[in-house]
């Protein structure tokens, strides 16, 4: 039976993606932006701009990510980890 | 009153005016219209001339215009300041007294013979997300994000948020969203019945307004009618979340949990 997987990204291709859209929303350039720096030091980025963050990723991917999971999340390796566990 | 004529009426934490049949309310308080002892005043002031307005008027649009979002709620700083400062005792009575005035403009709004629509964007919480439950309808910007906090303080929502939220939802749903305390967004809102359109940023005023101007369509009459047979409001479970409310504040858990907020060093500390 074909389960018809292809189209599932992979967590690499997650990753870049989330990386591509935080660096365009908060204008930072890309390259300054790693997958296990601390995000909210690299974008500088408060509370309240982590929920639009959140929000933009929830838009962008079509999943929903209750806040209490990414508790602790502060790098976008890990982030990208959970938004794949709920693709 | 033409009812064509437009009119501006100004307080500190709001601003309304009345266009073509049309109440728009702004409100308009830094950081994110936290309701508070002045935004309360400026909400009973825009209540007591609602009896005057909705003569001419069709609709009512609730809106924000700070970028923050629609309300973050209850202005948790000012509670906390003012409970430190009084007799425990003391403390509860105002607590009571703030709820009391809070529910009146609420269920007052819930009530209002014209249709009513939150038209709201970002933060939609606590207090926030109550006032928008007050209206018959919620059109969200996509970067709306609603959430009950309160059980992080060790309280309940205290704005008529449950009995509202169980009038509208499944009581499922109604669990999931208090007990776990989590945020969710336009979509999910949408999804669970409680958002009835989402548009793209920054287009919720808009949409509310084509709202509003197709309500205008309709006799009145059967539109008061209509609303008044579907959308009862719960009086009785109302005044007993207020009563829970004020058992609950009495418990050593919400001080630490108002504490903990307020000294934050984030300016707007909305995660867990």
């Amino acid at each position: 039976m074909d389960l018809n997987i292809s189209n599932m990204p992979t967590t690499d291709q997650t990753l870049d993606e989330i990386i591509s859209l935080a660096a365009a929303h908060f204008k930072v350039a890309r390259e300054k932006l790693s997958p296990d720096a601390d995000f909210f030091k690299t974008l500088g980025i408060d509370s309240l701009q982590t929920l639009d963050l959140l929000t933009r990723l929830e838009n962008h991917f079509h999943v929903e990510l209750p806040d209490y999971e990414l508790q602790g999340v502060s790098d976008f390796r890990t982030l990208a980890s959970r938004i794949q566990a709920r693709l | 009153m033409n009812p064509s004529a437009t009119s501006t009426r100004e307080r500190e934490a709001l601003s309304w005016s009345v266009k073509d049949g049309v109440i728009e309310l702004a409100l308009h308080r830094e950081p994110c219209n936290e309701i508070g002892s002045v935004a309360l005043e400026s909400l009973e002031a825009f209540i007591s001339e609602l009896p005057d307005l909705q003569r001419n008027s069709h609709a009512l649009i609730i809106h924000s215009e700070m970028k923050a979002g629609f309300c973050a709620g209850a202005d948790l700083r000012e509670l906390y300041k003012r409970s430190q400062a009084m007799e425990k005792t003391a403390a509860i009575s105002g607590v009571r007294n703030f709820l009391e005035r809070i529910h009146r403009v609420l269920n007052q709004i819930d009530a209002a013979p014209l249709t009513t629509i939150a038209a709201v964007h970002g933060v939609t919480f606590g207090g926030g997300f109550e006032l928008a439950l007050a209206c018959d309808l919620i059109i969200a910007d996509k970067m709306a994000r609603f959430c009950f906090p309160e059980l992080r303080l060790g309280l309940i929502p205290g704005f008529g948020g449950i009995p509202r939220l169980k009038r509208d939802l499944g009581n499922a749903v109604v669990r999931d969203l208090l007990l776990t305390g989590r945020s969710f967004n336009a979509t999910k809102a949408q999804q669970i019945g409680l958002v009835s359109q989402v548009v793209g940023e920054g287009e919720a005023l808009r949409a509310a307004r084509a709202t509003a101007t197709q309500l205008g369509k309709f006799d009145r009459a059967t539109a008061i009618a209509a609303k008044q047979f579907i959308k009862p409001i719960p009086y009785e479970e109302l005044r007993r979340e207020i009563d829970i409310f004020c058992e609950l504040f009495t418990k050593p858990a919400v001080e630490s949990g108002l504490r903990k907020f307020v000294e934050s060093t984030d300016a707007q500390p909305y995660l867990p």
